[in-house]
């Protein structure tokens, strides 16, 4: 794990959920330390499900679920965890929310489930998470721990949904959300197949093009956040 | 009283309280969630039929569409012989109905063991095959006035399980349709067999009844015959197992179909 995190939050008494250093916490990694972008965590699955918007969304909800959950408990934990196994605790925790996330999309979103596949079984070896555990969760009160995963997941979330808006719309000429179904807004006429002049681009669906489109807003967001640019 | 979190006893505590708290919370969120989760797979195994005999349903409508052009669903044993026979509305508790019976799970408890055990010699298969206590269901199908049947399977790709729905035509040769689905074959590949491209190449083509090999999926070059279809490129292996699990199951149901046609063309 390459984690540079740099979360130095001393724990203080009575300081309100939403003050400004809290509030850091949810905005931070949307930009400055943004999971994928910056850190270049839980990029495999960034990569797999961004085919279609609605499995990103189901996707990144399920991870913010997991993290947000995975932190607080965590954090609520953390007093009494013994030192030699808290990772084997992590993991215990984590298994069990993706294990609930699987089960419940399973049970109410099928044929989301079906096309996320192992990937939500994946969650668990997702970096972001484990990450946030230890470099967060095990150190902060319940609050600022549950608003870290939120961030963290919000962060993770905004990147995927880009990739798969660009995505879905150059490969498959259609956007999709969770409810309502694919809709394909391209006039059948338009495609070459019909004798129009339009084809969606085949690439777009392959997983390397994920990879080019995450590079690509990598490289927009350090043109503009110069703080990031590494010196060497 | 301070706790010594880093004695061996603390450890092992909080390992099993941990455990048993977190594997109690799923096992009952597993218990109750079943029946939803049930309902679905039995909602897509009904728009799986169906797709076989070329009807288009969605989640919402298969239930509906199900009870229209199925009429009538048998369970035969290996011999092709009819143990169970049912129509009108399936009840997901009774064990004995047709549409209840876990193709995928016989196969991986009795038939997977011995297909590769036997699997070189087709008269020991044939015999250890009579002898599982596997029945096989058909789906006896009302579509525009012709009746089909459609016949399940189960068999092996590369990476895990594959199966699927073959649609007969009257004639009990003849293939209406096919519909083959796979756990985690190779995308791009392996995983094609669940694509139209591939599915769309038996329609029309026929079982070769009396041969060594019912039908064939060929590898490299079309087919001669209308016994085969070829397979997929880079995807050998699952294109394999396909044609495996037809040669395996097929010849069941045939019995059964000319059988059961033999009898009531004499009643």
């Amino acid at each position: 794990m390459s984690t540079e995190t740099k979360d130095f939050v001393i724990e203080k008494k009575s300081e309100p959920l939403f003050s400004k250093k809290n509030r850091k916490l949810i905005y931070d990694p949307l930009n400055d330390s943004n999971p994928i972008t910056v850190q270049v965590l839980g990029i495999c699955s960034a990569l797999a499900i961004t085919v279609q918007v609605q499995q990103a969304v189901i996707m990144s909800l399920s991870v913010l679920f997991v993290v947000a959950g995975g932190n607080a408990i965590i954090s609520m934990m953390r007093n009494t965890i013994p030192d030699r196994i808290r990772i084997i605790v992590q993991l215990v925790i984590v298994a069990a929310l993706v294990i609930l996330v699987n089960e419940v999309l399973k049970a109410f979103l099928p044929d989301i489930s079906e096309k996320l596949s192992v990937f939500v079984g994946l969650i668990i070896t997702n970096c972001i998470i484990m990450g946030r555990l230890e470099a967060f969760a095990l150190g902060n009160k319940v609050g600022p721990s549950f608003l870290d995963g939120i961030g963290n997941g919000l962060g993770y979330a905004w990147i995927l949904l880009v990739v798969s808006i660009v995505r879905e719309i150059f490969g498959s000429g259609s956007i999709s959300f969770p409810g309502m179904g694919q809709v394909k807004f391209l006039p059948e006429s338009w495609f070459i197949a019909e004798g129009g002049f339009y084809e969606n681009n085949n690439f777009m669906i392959l997983p390397p093009m994920a990879l080019v489109i995450v590079g690509v807003i990598i490289w927009i967001q350090r043109s503009r956040n110069t703080k990031l640019i590494e010196e060497n | 009283m301070a706790i010594n979190k880093n004695s061996n006893g603390y450890t092992f505590f909080f390992a099993i309280t941990m455990v048993v708290l977190v594997g109690t919370a799923l096992a009952v969120t597993s218990l109750a969630l079943k029946p939803a989760q049930q309902k679905n797979l039995a909602t897509k195994k009904m728009m799986d039929i169906l797709g076989a005999i070329k009807v288009d349903a969605t989640r919402d409508n298969a239930p509906q569409l199900f009870e229209e052009y199925v009429i009538r669903r048998v369970a035969v044993n290996f011999s092709g012989s009819e143990v169970a026979s049912l129509d009108g509305e399936i009840d997901p508790l009774d064990k004995t109905d047709p549409f209840n019976i876990d193709v995928q799970k016989d196969y991986r408890t009795f038939v997977k063991g011995i297909v590769k055990q036997y699997g070189k010699n087709p008269e020991d298969l044939a015999k250890a095959l009579t002898d599982a206590p596997v029945n096989y269901p058909v789906f006896e199908c009302v579509k525009d006035g012709k009746k089909l049947f459609v016949c399940p399977m189960v068999g092996t790709g590369l990476w895990g399980p594959i199966w699927g729905y073959v649609a007969l035509e009257e004639d009990f040769v003849t293939i209406f349709g096919a519909k083959f689905d796979h756990k985690s074959e190779t995308p791009g590949l392996g995983a094609e067999i669940n694509t139209a491209f591939f599915q769309d190449k038996f329609k029309g083509q026929k079982l070769n009844v009396d041969g060594q090999n019912v039908f064939d999926v060929l590898k490299g070059g079309a087919p001669t015959d209308e016994y085969s279809v070829d397979g997929i490129t880079g995807g050998t292996i699952t294109s394999k197992g396909v044609g495996e699990m037809i040669n395996r199951t097929m010849p069941v149901y045939v019995k059964y179909l000319q059988s059961s046609n033999q009898q009531s063309a004499a009643r």
